[in-house]
């Protein structure tokens, strides 16, 4: 982990890592698309709209997940002062909040037709959005200060707090007895999806893990740059 | 354990002579609570249906206006600098903190709420379980209101970011504590929603300190 602490060698080798990474996003997501839109089953109930799915559980997951890999690297630059998994951190709220609001809008769409409304109060949808507004106030918080390091520290600390809220996602279904399904795909015992719907989910899955991983990758190389720049332009400025 | 009452003392101290906090917090949740009627018309069969998620909601606003202070004054004076070289450690200060503001704001709020209720025409039933789910969950709030203070010392805009921070964190409290009422009222007994909200502040008075804590340390650095 400390190999790469060192922000230099971190450019090299994402560089490196970048160019794949972002064709393995484009292959597996227009497979999975492909898959998910003309290869895979209609439900016998819910007919054409469980396509929706498709798009609506990997940002699910992923909301989730980037939120995971915040902590975590909030919890490594915290401890170790780590400073790449700080730029990680920060360069992955937004992204995060995207996947969140994702979900959020996708599962709206497909509650219209088949719930019959746009939104319910129950335990799963109001958590999502919970986590949402914990994207949106670690944003604010990261750019509240004057001094970078500052914002970067006290969003650590607010992203640790906000951990105590994947656990309710997760089992918001299981612990109240809400409108929105319970886990098919992970469960204790074999998945309860059709082996063909659960095909294209799990590739349209990778797809978008990838994909943030490149999104992510971009944005980290970006911010170091910008980083650089900018000490490049003070030490201009104290040289004049 | 001295230094930690001497703590809550000084906290209580300091908001009586600088006089009003807690009124001003009282004053709030009862004007804000008033507005109800006239907003949504004054039918006791509505005000009724509504009354415990009305209370509940004031009260979280109500706790939400004093918290920004909870270490501003200290911090810009420099005694909160002074604090942190006390043998005492910071995780217990900031119980301290807590415990001083819950006897400023949330004990004021729990003990006005049934005249409110009475106002609104909540169920009879009701009382019990608004009174005890206040009780548990006021302190709750001061709590996670403490990590959003730390955490927003010396930022911009402060007092909206901590909003933004501390209002997502109260919706459970929110959710139970309404539920309480709710369940009181329907005959089925408050006693697992009120024995969640027991487990929420054990749980906060287990974990805040820390994370306040350090959001402390790095607000001194």
């Amino acid at each position: 982990m400390f190999r790469f602490a060192n922000p230099n060698r971190f450019m090299n080798w994402s560089g490196k890592l970048l160019p794949w990474c972002a064709a393995a996003t484009a292959i597996l997501l227009i497979v999975g698309t492909y898959l998910a839109l003309f290869v895979a089953p209609p439900d016998y109930q819910q007919g054409e709209a469980v396509r929706i799915m498709y798009v609506h559980v990997p940002a699910a997951w992923m909301a989730s997940f980037v939120y995971g890999v915040m902590a975590a690297s909030s919890a490594v630059a915290l401890i170790w002062r780590h400073p790449v998994a700080d730029i990680a951190a920060q360069q992955s709220a937004p992204l995060g909040a995207g996947f969140t609001l994702l979900c959020l809008v996708s599962g709206s769409l497909w509650g219209e037709p088949m719930w019959g409304t746009w939104w319910v109060w129950d335990a799963r949808l109001t958590s999502v959005l919970v986590l949402f507004f914990l994207y949106l106030g670690y944003i604010a918080l990261v750019n509240a200060f004057d001094e970078p390091t500052r914002g970067a520290r006290a969003g650590a600390i607010l992203a640790l707090v906000g951990v105590v809220n994947l656990p309710i996602i997760k089992f918001s279904v299981d612990w109240w007895n809400t409108l929105h399904q319970p886990a098919s795909v992970f469960r204790i015992g074999a998945p309860t999806i059709a082996a063909s719907m659960l095909w294209p989910l799990l590739i349209m899955a990778v797809g978008f893990t990838l994909f943030y991983v490149t999104l992510l990758l971009v944005r980290m190389r970006s911010a170091l740059m910008a980083a650089k720049l900018r000490a490049l332009r003070l030490q201009e400025f104290q040289a004049a | 354990m001295s230094a930690f009452r001497l703590l809550i003392a000084r906290d209580l101290r300091l908001a009586m002579r600088q006089g009003g906090d807690a009124a001003m917090v009282v004053a709030f949740f009862i004007l804000t609570v008033v507005l109800f009627p006239f907003g949504v018309g004054p039918e006791p069969e509505l005000l009724q249906r509504i009354a415990a998620g009305i209370i509940w909601v004031t009260a979280l606003l109500a706790a939400l206006l004093s918290l920004e202070k909870l270490f501003q004054t200290d911090y810009e004076d420099g005694s909160l600098e002074a604090l942190s070289l006390l043998p005492l450690p910071l995780e217990f200060q900031v119980l301290a903190k807590c415990v001083a503001h819950w006897l400023v704001t949330g004990l004021p709020l729990t003990l006005v709420a049934p005249l409110l209720a009475l106002l609104l025409h909540l169920d009879p039933a009701g009382y019990g379980a608004l009174m005890l789910g206040m009780a548990l969950g006021t302190p709750i709030l001061s709590l996670l209101g403490a990590v959003g203070a730390a955490l927003t010392l010396g930022a911009r805009r402060g007092g909206v970011l901590l909003s933004l921070l501390v209002l997502p964190l109260y919706i459970p409290v929110l959710i139970f504590g309404v539920a309480a009422i709710e369940a009181s009222i329907g005959g089925f007994g408050a006693r697992p929603h009120l024995l969640i909200l027991t487990a929420l502040l054990v749980l906060a008075s287990g974990l805040v300190p820390f994370a306040a804590a350090a959001a402390l340390r790095q607000a001194l650095e």
